[in-house]
């Protein structure tokens, strides 16, 4: 029997869909392997590294994974900390060993540090089989974000809402002179000009939309240009 | 008497025309809208989310949980009364055991996965729409399916063997409605009911018939997942 593929590269895929045939290939991630054919699980692009097949999810809810930097909202003060909410199906733990380097007394009121509804960019450093979340507010940049407003995408689009080493949120940054701070979460902060923020959620919804379309940056370029 | 010709006029192994649509709800997780004849199916998924009450809870798996819901003055005759029934909760029950089998939720501990089926306009075969419907919400969602499940409903009329049988065939007095919901990659059966009387020899030819017409609703529904990506100005 021939091994071949039977999918074009870079094809959108449904899940069931074969995408090659035979045993010299190997299941990528988004992938599994049925008797001798391999097999699509998610919804997106089919690609072919080598001898691995691998998808690239086009939608989903935010799975934690260790070190991603999130943006997180005060949903609950605890005993020895806070629960945020993470944009994903499970909430998370900010303890008070990891929020500050302040010395806390026992019994102080915690609203004092993090009141409920805060936000803030923190990351996740522990993540188990059951799903608990625990993020960290010690490391660089990470801070409570006051003002601005808050959007959410799709967290498979974040890596197109941040470019090829940040270039499309620069661009945006550069055009609409906001401060925008994109999590790995989906949520997106943007603080400036309450004008320009507009310019800026529309340019990102715009972003959020088109992302799986070739020939992104200058199409947002080109709009950016116009929205001026 | 001989079942000479379908009440519509279609060939007895002839689906009904479809058309779906996926991402129809821009506040849902995932939707589509699938149409089989009159029958209009509208579903939206919302999850992986968080349980309530907690005591549903499973550490193992995340749940999925369906609802179905004929809308009043969806269908012939009478108005079906608003809210759940015996009968949408047996259908929602049906559909949670056919849409499970492709779906993998174990990445997702005590969480739901809520499905919602409405049907605004009914001719027979609901439970199949609501099922092709939600297996493309589902994908659209972006969880993890080892398939798409899709259904279509065979049965008899008469003396004659016919495929996707409309609300005037499905009623007729001397017939029988067997829905059957398939995987169609690797053939599994996930739903079989039947309502009527059949001998074993038409019932198998039954069933064969629906496989075969499963695998047009599946051409749909990938057309229609596809499309929804193809878009852009």
């Amino acid at each position: 029997m021939k091994d071949e593929i039977l999918m074009e590269n870079k094809s959108i895929v449904v899940p069931g869909e074969v995408l090659a045939k035979g045993m010299s290939f190997l299941p990528g991630p988004g992938t599994y392997r049925r008797d001798d054919v391999i097999v699509a699980k998610k919804v997106g692009l089919a690609t072919v590294d080598g001898k691995v097949i691998k998808l690239i999810a086009l939608n989903g809810t935010y799975l934690p994974r260790v070190k991603d930097k999130i943006i997180a909202r005060v949903i609950d003060v605890l005993m020895t900390g806070w629960r945020v909410d993470i944009n994903c199906p499970y909430s998370a733990v900010l303890t008070m060993k990891d929020a500050t380097n302040e010395f806390i007394p026992r019994g102080a009121d915690l609203t004092k540090y993090y009141d409920l509804g805060d936000h803030m960019l923190c990351q996740v450093v522990n993540v188990t089989s059951q799903n608990l979340v625990d993020v960290s507010m010690k490391g660089p940049g990470l801070r409570k974000l006051k003002g601005g407003r808050f959007i959410k995408v799709s967290p498979y689009k974040v890596p197109r809402v941040i470019g090829k080493d940040g270039s499309m949120v620069s661009m945006i940054k550069k055009a609409t002179g906001c401060d925008i701070i994109v999590g790995q979460n989906g949520v997106i902060w943007i603080n400036g000009d309450p004008k320009a923020e507009v310019v800026a959620v529309k340019a990102i919804k715009k972003i959020d939309k088109e992302a799986h379309l070739s020939g992104l940056t200058d199409r947002i370029a080109k709009w950016l240009e116009e929205a001026k | 008497m001989t079942y000479h010709k379908r009440f519509d006029g279609r060939a007895f192994d002839e689906v009904r025309p479809m058309s779906a649509q996926v991402g129809i709800i821009p506040n849902a997780d995932g939707s589509a809208r699938f149409q089989i004849g009159d029958t209009v199916a509208l579903c939206a998924v919302y999850g992986p989310r968080d349980l309530h009450p907690r005591f549903l809870q499973n550490p193992g798996t995340g749940i999925l949980r369906v609802h179905y819901n004929m809308l009043p003055f969806s269908g012939h005759g009478d108005r079906v009364r608003p809210g759940g029934s015996r009968r949408s909760k047996e259908i929602s029950m049906v559909m949670q055991n056919a849409l499970l089998p492709a779906l993998n939720l174990k990445a997702y501990p005590n969480t739901v996965v809520d499905v919602f089926v409405d049907l605004p306009q009914t001719d027979a075969g609901t439970r199949c729409a609501a099922i092709t419907a939600a297996a493309m919400a589902l994908a659209d969602a972006g969880l993890e399916m080892t398939d798409l499940p899709c259904a279509i409903a065979a049965g008899r009329v008469e003396d004659k063997i016919v495929v996707d049988l409309n609300y005037e065939e499905d009623s007729f007095h001397d017939g029988c409605d067997i829905p059957v919901a398939i995987l169609p990659n690797t053939g599994q059966v996930t739903l079989l009911q039947m309502d009527g009387e059949i001998s074993r020899d038409m019932l198998k030819e039954a069933i064969g018939k629906a496989i075969e017409a499963g695998k047009k609703i599946y051409q749909v529904q990938k057309e229609a997942i596809k499309n929804s990506f193809a878009k852009g100005e």
